[in-house]
């Protein structure tokens, strides 16, 4: 119990540490997150009617972000079946920080729906027991339960490894073995069982079809990877942690295939609709190239398709692959493709025309935009703070001191370029409290 | 639907013991201001409407009776009469003659305490093309000329369907809307968290979310309530039409407020388990159809050509 206490204690002295550009960072989410709290205190008082949402389109930027930010979760399964499955040796040694990607991500999907219901306060009725959760019949009890599982999991194992190294042990085979393995389905799962509460529902033609799981798992193990490939280059260049070639490469290689797909099943999707041409083909074309004079998602799905195509050309040439540049240009790329085809491309559509083929055009108000920045930059800092903990631990720049009790930090800027003087000078020191 | 399961007294204790800690935990964050009352409190940890004993859903209704009356200035009853024995309800309209003249969508207004501003509307009227057919995607919910009908059209009102087998209560996360046993779709407004799941499943549009806080003028509202029917709802849940619960369960009982406003007698309404029913003559002997049958929805609201 002491032990947990000096770690946690350790680390609140850890993250109190840091370059200027460290805490200017740190500084900058915060601010965006006061900015996010305001506008949902504003959006409490005054009740959904602050987003652009109506009884037409009655989910909208908020669901598409958390649509999109389930995909970003499930997709550390890609570092943890070659790390732990294959016990590949050049991802292992960073698959923890797919996994607490994973925890930041879900902490945003759940932020995500919690903005959007109407009465967030009646919370507890979702919870087993204590509420009336409808487990089995809903798809979004199922959803409940799987994100949460899918979070503790991620949590529990990532948490015990960096605890563990810490106190400068070996983490026990037999402890997280299990969980990771079990951690594989659950990721596939969460994917699944969100793709499944679109799917179901009959009024929706745009989303009951039946590749849609299929589309689902294939854009997020294309996102997901683009935006940890972005992180780990920039951890490879600003920090003390090196990432081998190698395993970039891999991870690059994963999503080429990933990616053609995806483009292959919504193509099928594609000519299914336009072949056989039915009064279903309105939400497409709505998407594709507008209906009756409406048209605000179709630049956005033409930048989506083609960032998305782009990327995959990217990715599967080696020449291009193997160049940072354009290694970097093709994850953006495919991060922003990604996030508008699978977002509100997803999302919107379902509900335009809407069951009785009214057609209410719907783009975010501005309370939407800002807190769902809010909702990012508190994704972001989760994921900051975790990372600088994490960091310097599988570094081995912070474990615990010699005396057992205070901690030893060898690393005290975290984030600055790896070739200044400052990087060079970076003191290691012992501090013993 | 599955049934909700009988708690056990186990349960309910532990419930308590946990809603009490959690009170503790949030009147910590002072969630209450100064002017809260215990009647806020109540209302937070009240329990599903189908979970409530007889003496505590007494009490609920008593709180709300107390609550309305004061918000609206005048004695609010809120009922809760149960389903009767042996009663289905089903729903006619004679697209022959209905004008479109929306009254009934007034009428509904009127009787069901809908939010006024932000306007909702449970009954919608499509005017469609005689050319047409019922065919939704030429169909146009904002005609407004000087005189309806208008030539060339015909009009279609929609309104819950209430089916036999709903898609919105089976999506429902919480279980706070289900099927009661004669067949009514309801809502319960306290239970209810607001995620809107069951506004993507209806195919016919005929759940509405209140956006913001419904504005109700003192003056128009209805005193007589129900509690899964009309009674003022609170922001940022859903609500639907209920076949006029309030009305239509009492012994006598009264026709739904739209189906009594309609001045051609396009609207017909009663008991499909009674033979003698005008509903199952019509049903028997007219032209009838359901609104997007394919989906196997089983709708107990019949549209049927007259003449």
């Amino acid at each position: 119990m002491k032990n947990i206490w000096n770690f946690f204690a350790g680390t609140l002295v850890l993250i109190s540490k840091g370059s200027k550009a460290y805490f200017c960072w740190v500084f900058f989410l915060l601010g965006l997150m006061t900015i996010g709290a305001v506008a949902y205190f504003q959006q409490l008082n005054e009740g959904l009617i602050v987003t652009a949402m109506r009884d037409q389109v009655s989910w909208g930027f908020y669901i598409s972000n958390f649509t999109f930010m389930v995909g970003v979760a499930a997709a550390a399964v890609l570092l943890v079946i070659p790390a732990y499955v294959y016990e590949w040796g050049p991802i292992k040694e960073f698959a923890v920080l797919g996994e607490l990607l994973a925890v930041s991500a879900i902490v945003m999907c759940l932020l995500f729906v919690t903005v959007d219901i109407g009465r967030p306060e009646r919370f507890w009725h979702l919870i087993p027991k204590i509420g009336l959760l409808n487990f089995p019949q809903s798809l979004l009890a199922w959803d409940v339960v799987v994100l949460n599982t899918y979070l503790v999991l991620n949590l529990t194992i990532s948490v015990y490894i960096l605890y563990s190294l810490y106190y400068r042990r070996e983490p026990k085979h037999n402890f997280y073995t299990p969980l990771v393995l079990l951690s594989i389905p659950a990721a596939i799962s969460i994917h699944t069982v969100t793709a499944f509460l679109y799917n179901g529902l009959g009024a929706r033609p745009f989303w009951n079809s039946s590749i849609l799981v299929p589309r689902f798992l294939a854009s997020a193990f294309c996102s997901g990877p683009a935006f940890m490939l972005l992180i780990f280059l920039l951890v490879r260049k600003y920090t003390k942690f090196r990432i081998k070639d190698e395993a970039i490469q891999k991870v690059a290689e994963i999503m080429a295939y990933a990616m053609f797909i995806n483009l292959l099943l919504l193509g099928a999707e594609l000519f299914k609709e336009y072949y056989t041409d039915t009064v279903h083909l309105d939400s497409f074309q709505y998407l594709f190239e507008g209906l009756d004079g409406h048209s605000a998602l179709v630049p956005y799905i033409w930048t989506a398709m083609i960032f998305n195509v782009t990327a995959f050309f990217l990715f599967l040439v080696p020449a291009t692959r193997r160049n940072n540049v354009t290694l970097v240009i093709g994850c953006i790329l495919v991060f922003i493709g990604v996030y508008i085809e699978k977002g509100m491309g997803l999302v919107i559509p379902g509900f335009i025309p809407d069951t009785l083929h009214e057609i209410y055009e719907y783009s975010p108000s501005g309370t939407e935009l800002l807190l769902a920045m809010g909702i990012w930059a508190t994704g972001l800092f989760v994921y900051t703070m975790l990372l600088r903990v994490a960091i310097p631990i599988l570094n081995g720049d912070f474990h615990v001191a010699d005396d057992g009790v205070g901690s030893y930090i060898g690393d005290k800027l975290f984030f600055s370029r790896q070739d200044t003087d400052e990087a060079k000078a970076d003191n290691t020191s012992e501090s013993n409290r | 639907m599955s049934e909700i399961k009988k708690n056990t007294y186990d349960q309910h204790r532990s419930r308590r013991k946990f809603l009490k800690g959690m009170a503790a935990g949030i009147g910590l964050i002072a969630l209450p201001g100064k002017d809260a009352s215990a009647s806020m409190w109540e209302e937070f940890f009240q329990k599903h409407f189908r979970e409530l004993s007889k003496e505590e859903l007494k009490k609920v209704l008593e709180r709300l009776e107390n609550e309305y009356s004061k918000q609206f200035g005048k004695q609010v009853a809120v009922k809760a009469t149960p389903p009767i024995e042996g009663v289905r309800y089903g729903y006619a309209l004679d697209l022959s003659r209905c004008i479109g003249c929306r009254r009934c969508v007034y009428a509904c207004v009127k009787e069901n305490n809908q939010s006024r501003d932000p306007q909702i509307h449970w009954i919608r009227v499509l005017q469609l093309d005689k050319e047409k057919g019922v065919d939704l995607s030429h169909a146009e919910q904002y005609y407004n000329p000087e005189k309806v009908p208008e030539k060339g059209h015909f009009y279609m009102p929609v309104q819950c369907q209430q089916c036999e087998k709903p898609p919105c209560t089976k999506v429902c996360p919480v279980q706070a809307t289900w099927k009661e046993n004669d067949g009514i779709v309801v809502v319960d407004y306290n239970w209810c968290i607001g995620c809107r799941y069951c506004m993507a499943a209806c195919p016919y549009g005929a759940r509405h979310f209140n956006w913001g806080k419904p504005g109700l003028p003192s003056a128009e509202m209805n005193p007589t309530t129900h509690y899964l029917g009309n009674r003022p709802r609170p922001k940022g849940v859903v609500e639907k039409c209920t076949f006029c619960i309030q009305r239509t369960r009492e012994q006598p009982g009264r026709y739904p407020a739209c189906e009594e406003i309609c001045p051609v007698g396009a609207r017909k309404f009663g008991n499909l388990l009674d033979p003698e029913s005008e509903i199952r003559y019509l049903i028997e002997n007219k032209r009838v159809f359901i609104l997007k049958e394919e989906l196997n929805t089983q709708p107990k609201f019949f549209y049927f050509y007259a003449t």
